[in-house]
């Protein structure tokens, strides 16, 4: 695919809202029920999902085709690309405790949950079945992530007002968030189609 | 095909291995200094996350401490052992709290309290409590299915025929059981208030009578034996305040259901 200002920007929607992580794909349900009881550490999530996920498909890229293509060892690509995603979670993780302890501290526990993201094992799989370029690849995983970082945030804010709203008892807690996903994803439903992909 | 095989294998490890210095490096350069008060502080807590102390969990509460935010004496599992560790680290002295511990407010025991049904389903006091009023006659009794039992985490608390059973000698006074019960029997109270009014039935006396022989009816006997005006009936039920109570006894011996107790 040609990197033209067209096809980035058709790209980008179809990344974003077309094909959405969360409401078309179904990856990374666990931290958009996890985290998104407050907008602020969703919105923390959500970034510390785009960082991993971006550099991960680079990284991805790279063990991809210039590892496991030269030595013919393409059927270890789940495997090596948990291995790689696990170490460079880890690595974020101390490059965050050192560089934003407060994103760090709002965060906590779900950091190391991002180790086993389906969102990003699923990006990093999906650049290479679709066959992008390093830089298609990068752009798939910034925006997809980005896809996610919108689907958690507008959770989020529901959520907060579902604290104060009257729900009737036998819906109190996850099955109304288990509801309310499943709404936004129909919504998310109309975008199909567009974006061309 | 045993090449095959090195080669996958030599490749997966090669990566795990560089993987694993690039974050040993990590390690070392982005090493984040820790006020080493902090880990000792939190080796000297009970180390149960019991939540007794207000805060989450025991690293919540050694943090607090070392910042100064919070008193050295709200560790109530770890005793007088842990606040002598923590006035050595933090070189300030507390008194621990009047030491507390968890009182069961029910004597409700098989052949003193009548069955309402037979209950066979899970077992589990808050799905029992739930079903039609509960397995006994008794709505603020014990159900005795030992959801308190599956919380402790100082092994303190048993069933014994029909209700819970509380050991004092283990009891940490952490409050698990407390928040967990669904009819709230358990109280923390003074180790030092050796009388309590052991029933909590605020039900008519004939409907109390009727449920429980250890029932109390609210007939204010006790209130009027007490010279010191420290037990009153209140919603139908007694109460003393330990503040007044000068653990005479008197209350004990005219209360017609036993149901006030007087400890050794």
């Amino acid at each position: 695919m040609e990197f033209t200002l067209t096809n980035f920007l058709l790209f980008m929607v179809n990344c974003i809202l077309t094909n959405n992580f969360i409401f078309s794909r179904y990856l990374g349900c666990c931290p958009f029920l996890g985290v998104s009881s407050k907008v602020e550490t969703a919105a923390g999530m959500g970034i510390a999902v785009t960082f991993v996920m971006g550099i991960a498909s680079l990284f991805t890229y790279m063990v991809y085709h210039y590892i496991l293509v030269p030595l013919g060892l393409e059927y270890l690509i789940t495997i090596s690309f948990i291995l790689v995603i696990a170490a460079l979670v880890q690595f974020v993780e101390m490059f965050m405790k050192k560089g934003m302890p407060a994103l760090y501290n709002a965060l906590g526990i779900y950091l190391p949950l991002i180790t086993t993201n389906c969102a990003v094992l699923g990006a990093a799989i999906l650049n290479i079945d679709n066959q992008y370029n390093m830089l298609w690849s990068v752009l798939n995983g910034v925006f997809g992530a980005l896809g996610f970082l919108l689907a958690i945030v507008l959770m989020a804010g529901v959520r907060e007002r579902l604290e104060t709203s009257n729900i009737p008892k036998s819906f109190k807690g996850f099955p109304i968030s288990l509801i309310i996903a499943g709404l936004m994803s129909v919504a998310f439903l109309g975008f199909a189609g567009l974006g061309g992909m | 095909m045993i090449n095959a095989i090195l080669i996958a294998a030599a490749v997966l490890g090669g990566m795990g291995v560089l993987f694993g210095l690039i974050l040993t490096f990590a390690d070392k350069k982005f090493a984040v200094p820790v006020d080493e008060r902090v880990t000792r502080v939190r080796e000297a807590v009970s180390g149960a996350n019991c939540g007794a102390c207000g805060y989450p969990g025991c690293d919540g509460y050694a943090e607090a401490v070392v910042k100064g935010e919070a008193p050295i004496n709200l560790c109530t599992p770890g005793g007088q052992k842990t606040l002598d560790a923590f006035s050595e680290i933090m070189g300030q002295s507390a008194e621990l709290a009047d030491p507390v511990v968890a009182r069961v407010l029910c004597q409700g025991e098989h052949e003193v309290v009548k069955t309402r049904y037979e209950y066979a389903g899970m077992q589990s006091c808050h799905t029992a409590a739930s079903l039609a009023g509960g397995p006994t006659m008794c709505q603020w009794g014990c159900v005795g299915l030992g959801d308190c039992v599956r919380v402790c985490a100082f092994d303190a608390i048993s069933i014994v025929n029909g209700i819970v059973n509380i050991d004092e000698e283990k009891c940490t006074a952490c409050g698990m059981c407390v928040a967990e019960c669904p009819r709230s029997v358990i109280k923390l109270l003074p180790k030092s208030a050796k009388i309590t009014v052991r029933c909590q039935n605020a039900a008519p006396p004939k409907e109390a009578k009727d449920a429980c022989e250890k029932a109390c009816l609210g007939c204010k006997r006790c209130e009027k034996a007490c010279q010191f005006d420290a037990i009153h009936v209140t919603n139908g039920v007694a109460s003393i305040d330990p503040e007044k109570c000068t653990m005479c006894g008197e209350c004990a011996k005219v209360c017609p259901t036993k149901c006030i107790e007087q400890l050794a």
